[in-house]
């Protein structure tokens, strides 16, 4: 025997867990969203993925390569998430321009200034999303209609005519009161306008159970924020059912499925223990609820997200699991 | 539901290529180097001088100490020398080096295989029995038996937990022991409960070995008060605390030892060397050794003189593959790398395993990203990631807070880690030097 | 224009209200501070590296106010200079300290000590030190993984990437000891600078038996003794199978350099030796 041994302390096994197995994992799961999406939104969709994802790509591999000048690692698949769920998180018929404007902000701003992926301290895609949200909110609140946009290619529709095409959410129209709210079956098909990922419950759900499968997450997130959704809606629906929709219609609507499912459980920025993640996801629920119902916005996942995001080290540091034989 | 502990555990693929096969006996090796070291505690004064002629049984080095263990020469024949050798770790130990002459043994020693089932010795016999033949913990810890044997004072054993789990992979020499020593061991559980004078014994054997939990399950409905207890497949279920945990429901506390709860812990192979002291009046100088590994030609268990060298149990099961890449004293997952296979088979060593480069290197190290994967799986319910990086950093204040000094080292977390990082190598650091703080307060 | 007047207004009144706060505040919660401190403070050199023993510079210029004498206080950094000017700050005399330099004692380069087998565990040294002997037949010698490259907050040591061992800038080490802590195995000690630099020094802490250690590196200390026996100053002495360079007593003759059969004794910054010892040396074998 000519070659020397290796020694290390133990273990000397791995289990073959890898980041990009988690990562390629969450992409698998995120198919069926994509596919509704696809259905309902057409050229818009396919397009918006594309670009997000791309540019999110490029700008990590440049910014690893010339600022960091490190070794870069785009295809641990982290950045292909960010950008998959920055898109899904857009109109489908936002300019690609302020796409990438978006993909550089999730980017750069959300990831690389913190060190890159595990440093960040707020979910890359949703920074993204809130800044483009903030900076253009006229082209970030139009919403597309289902299935009639499908074959239409925005970038060469006249600005007079987009306003045929586009439509309000059913939280817009909740909020605004005016419009039919659609019914459940097409909320839970995702025949709704609203950010092109969003909709489609079951396809969402489909996602959910692959990563709990996969045991890629656990339930705790997504259910307790979902549950507090229900449970505060449902008060509030119960004290005045005329102001206030139904507790349904806020779980099927608008980003909370998307939000809870994929980016609340974003590893980095969630909290490690199970009593951190109940914690965590309540504040997201409530949060959610109190934009959702008394706030200027029709929507408060990410804003809740994000405020979750940033009080994570301090419920890590707070909720402790609970010590062996102690 | 089987049973099993309570909080985190892994399930490693179990990958046992040797189970199932017959103990072999080696052919004695021309020469032995038993190293005085071969215990947790003050190593053994050596008694002996070179030129000395020893007999198969022989008092070679003494107990030094409370905490410490006799040593007996394994095989007759002269010393050589008393000289260092190179350890498994790579540093200089004191080792006594016998050539064997012949195979004649000191005398009022049983060779034979005729059962003995008389129980009659006392508690003190028994004890001075198990201390005279240096017996310790053969699970790997190699904590001298008889200390446990003695509770402190105002704690009482209130029963005999038998540890046949073997939850690291690879390993199957307690497997083999249990199939093919069942009578003895019984007879060493009786043996053991009358030491500790406790009525109630359980052995806890995880559902891969069902022919040994059916083997030993018949052999027990003739020794009342002794049970066989199935448990769950699960890593690191072989640790004390977790074994407890696993039968007794009960969580030893932070700190303390099992007779905190009444529980006193034996492994399987230290249970037949109390039947071979204390009914055939036998030191401890042969134990079952597995060698194994996916390379390996003729994975198999092998009972061995101790101070053999592992090349030739490697060589007895079809020398190094090829492709050898790590040799590990012990299992994958809290086994020791040996620095070189010529080291002596000691008291403590449980297998032989022989890694390939793809299974054992390490990969690149990436950012923790948080995925919370070894706080969920921590048995102890520690937090990996948190007391790695204190380790790094050297806060040990905190780390103590944050109950470092509970890790067991058992690997999961490093085993689980999606980032290759390694959790386990910093967080032993950590927890040697908090301790030596710890130590320092008193 | 009203618009403006009410902002500018209003403003100056939050303003004013937080001035006010901030005044009663400070007057209320003042603590009383020897303002030698700050002026110690700001001579010293800033890089809170805790060479001194204290918590950063703002500890070491407490203790330095508090105490009554200079004595036994030294800010390892700013050496004699800084003290100096600290003790005339203080009014108090200083005692003259010699300046140090980190030395390492391993030369076990990949040439010198081959490796017997791979680290494949943390890249640490302390890791692996806590783990085993190492990847050479030397328990004692330097890993290679850097913990006092990390250590260094002067930029002051570095890994030569063809020895694999580390190298002291002699310019910018300050002697603050970090990296000496930092060795798990005690391979780097703070010596005398010595007059120009110059320093002699057994580059060995291998204290196994002179032919394990031969065994294991080409240039590791046999402890042979024949250095003890050369030194006129009786700065060399030999325990536990090594020797040892006394720098208090060491006169710098280099009598020693030539006389170790394994190199092991090195000497720094001195000039070339003179070609005539050698020639009278081979004058003599002819």
């Amino acid at each position: 025997m000519n070659n020397k041994l290796l020694v290390s302390p133990s273990p000397h096994i791995h289990g073959g867990d890898s980041i990009s197995k988690k990562m390629y994992g969450v992409l698998i799961a995120l198919i069926p969203a994509f596919l509704v999406s696809l259905y309902y939104f057409g050229i818009g969709a396919l397009l918006i993925t594309l670009a997000s994802v791309g540019f999110c790509v490029i700008f990590e591999y440049l910014i690893q390569k010339y600022l960091m000048k490190g070794k870069p690692t785009i295809w641990d698949g982290s950045a292909i998430i960010t950008g998959v769920l920055l898109a899904f998180n857009l109109p489908s018929n936002l300019p690609v321009w302020i796409v990438a404007i978006g993909a550089l902000v999730s980017i750069g701003v959300g990831k690389m200034t913190f060190g890159g992926l595990g440093n960040n301290i707020f979910n890359p895609a949703l920074v993204g999303r809130v800044f483009l949200l903030i900076s253009f909110p006229a082209q970030m609140t139009v919403w597309p209609k289902p299935i009639t946009t499908r074959w239409t290619f925005f970038p060469a529709v006249p600005a007079d005519q987009i306003d045929a095409l586009t439509g309000a959410t059913p939280l817009s129209m909740i909020k605004n009161h005016f419009g039919k709210v659609p019914d459940y079956m097409d909320m839970l098909l995702g025949n709704m306008g609203g950010s092109f990922g969003e909709v489609g419950a079951i396809a969402l759900i489909l996602g959910f159970i692959y990563l709990l499968y996969k045991k890629i997450i656990v339930w705790h997130i997504p259910v307790v924020t979902v549950l507090t959704v229900v449970i505060f809606t449902g008060i509030m629906h119960l004290v005045n059912p005329d102001t206030y929709a139904a507790p349904l219609v806020h779980v099927l609507s608008g980003g909370l499925l998307l939000g809870a499912i994929f980016m609340a459980t974003d590893y980095v920025t969630s909290p490690m223990t199970k009593k951190g993640m109940v914690v965590y996801a309540t504040g997201i629920g409530v949060i959610t609820s109190v934009i959702r119902l008394f706030g200027a916005y029709p929507e408060g996942v990410s804003f809740a997200i994000l405020i979750m995001n940033a009080l994570t080290p301090l419920i890590n540091t707070y909720f402790k699991p609970k010590r062996f034989g102690r | 539901m089987l049973r099993t502990f309570r909080i985190g555990g892994i399930h490693p693929p179990e990958n046992k290529l040797s189970a199932g096969k017959k103990i072999k006996a080696l052919p004695l090796p021309e020469q032995v180097i038993i190293p005085v070291g071969q215990h947790i505690g003050a190593p053994a004064k050596v008694i002996v001088a070179k030129g000395d002629t020893v007999k198969t049984g022989t008092l070679i080095a003494e107990a030094n100490g409370f905490i410490s263990a006799n040593i007996h020469s394994s095989v007759s024949g002269t010393v050589i020398k008393i000289d260092d050798i190179t350890d498994a770790s790579g540093y200089k130990r004191p080792a006594i080096f016998i050539k064997v002459e012949g195979d004649e043994w000191e005398e009022g020693i049983d060779t034979s295989d005729v059962l003995i089932e008389n129980t009659d010795a006392s508690s003190e016999d028994i004890i001075q029995q198990i201390k005279n033949a240096g017996i310790v913990g053969l699970g790997g810890a190699t904590f001298p038996t008889q200390v446990k044997l003695s509770p402190p004072p105002g704690k009482t054993a209130e029963i005999l937990i038998i540890n046949g789990v073997e939850c690291e992979p690879y390993l199957t020499s307690d497997h083999a022991l249990m199939l093919e020593k069942g009578k003895e061991i019984m007879i060493g559980i009786r043996l053991l409960q009358k030491a500790l004078n406790v009525k109630r014994a359980v052995i806890g054997i995880e559902n891969n070995k069902e022919d040994a939990i059916t083997h030993l399950t018949e052999l027990a409905i003739h020794y009342p008060g002794i049970e066989v207890c199935s448990l769950k497949v699960q890593y690191p279920q072989g640790g004390e605390k977790q074994l407890v945990d696993a039968i007794l429901k009960k969580q030893i506390p932070s700190g303390a030892l099992p007779i905190e709860v009444g529980a006193v812990v034996q492994n399987i192979g230290t249970v037949f060397a109390v039947y071979e002291a204390v009914q055939k009046n036998k030191p401890l100088i042969e134990r079952v050794v597995t060698v194994t590994g996916k390379g390996v030609k003729d994975p198999a268990n092998y009972l061995v003189r101790i101070g053999t060298s592992m090349n030739i149990l490697i060589e007895a099961s079809g020398g190094l593959p090829e492709n050898t890449a790590k040799i590990v004293g012990g299992g994958p997952m809290m086994g020791k790398a040996l620095v070189s296979p010529d080291i002596p088979v000691t008291k403590g060593s449980s297998g032989i395993l022989i890694l390939p480069k793809k299974e054992t290197e390490r990969r690149p190290v990436y950012n923790c990203i948080r995925c919370g994967k070894c706080v969920s799986i921590c048995p102890m319910a520690l937090e990996p990631y948190l007391l790695m990086t204190l380790s790094e950093l050297c806060l040990l204040e905190k780390a103590e807070e944050n109950a470092i000094m509970d890790c067991i080292e058992c690997g999961s977390c490093t085993y689980t880690c999606p980032a290759n990082r390694p959790l386990l190598d910093y967080i032993r650091l950590g927890k040697g030097k908090t301790g030596a703080i710890i130590r320092s307060r008193k | 224009m009203n618009l403006i007047l009410l902002a500018v207004i209003s403003l100056s009144a939050i303003g004013a209200i937080a001035a006010l706060i901030l005044y009663f505040a400070s007057r209320k919660f003042k603590v009383y501070e020897d303002p030698n401190i700050a002026l110690v403070e700001g001579i010293l050199p800033a890089a809170n590296c805790g060479g001194c023993g204290f918590p950063g510079c703002k500890g070491f210029a407490e203790a330095c106010v508090n105490a009554n004498f200079l004595d036994g206080i030294s800010c390892p950094v700013g050496g004699a200079e800084v003290m100096t000017k600290i003790a005339s700050v203080l009014g108090r005399t200083v005692e003259v300290t010699t300046p140090m330099i980190a030395v390492v004692r391993c030369n076990g380069s990949c040439e010198n000590r081959p490796r017997t087998n791979i680290y494949d565990g943390a890249t640490s040294c302390a890791v692996a030190s806590a783990l085993y002997g190492g990847d050479t037949g030397c328990s004692y010698g330097c890993f290679g993984f850097g913990d006092c490259v990390a250590s260094c907050l002067f930029n002051a040591i570095r890994i030569n990437p063809e020895t694999m061992l580390p190298e002291v800038s002699e310019d910018a080490c300050t002697a603050c000891g970090a990296c000496v802590k930092a060795c798990p195995r005690n391979i780097i000690e703070l010596r005398k600078k010595g007059p120009k630099s110059r320093r002699v020094y057994v580059s060995c802490i291998n204290k196994d038996k002179g032919a394990v250690a031969r065994k294991a590196c080409k240039v590791a200390c046999i402890a042979c003794r024949k250095c003890e026996k050369i030194c006129p100053f009786e700065a060399i002495t030999v325990e536990n199978n090594l020797a040892y360079i006394d720098y208090n007593k060491c006169k710098l003759c280099r009598k020693c350099v030539p006389e170790c059969p394994t190199n092991a004794i090195h000497e720094l910054n001195f000039p070339p030796r003179k070609e005539k010892i050698e020639v009278t040396e081979g004058n003599v074998a002819s």
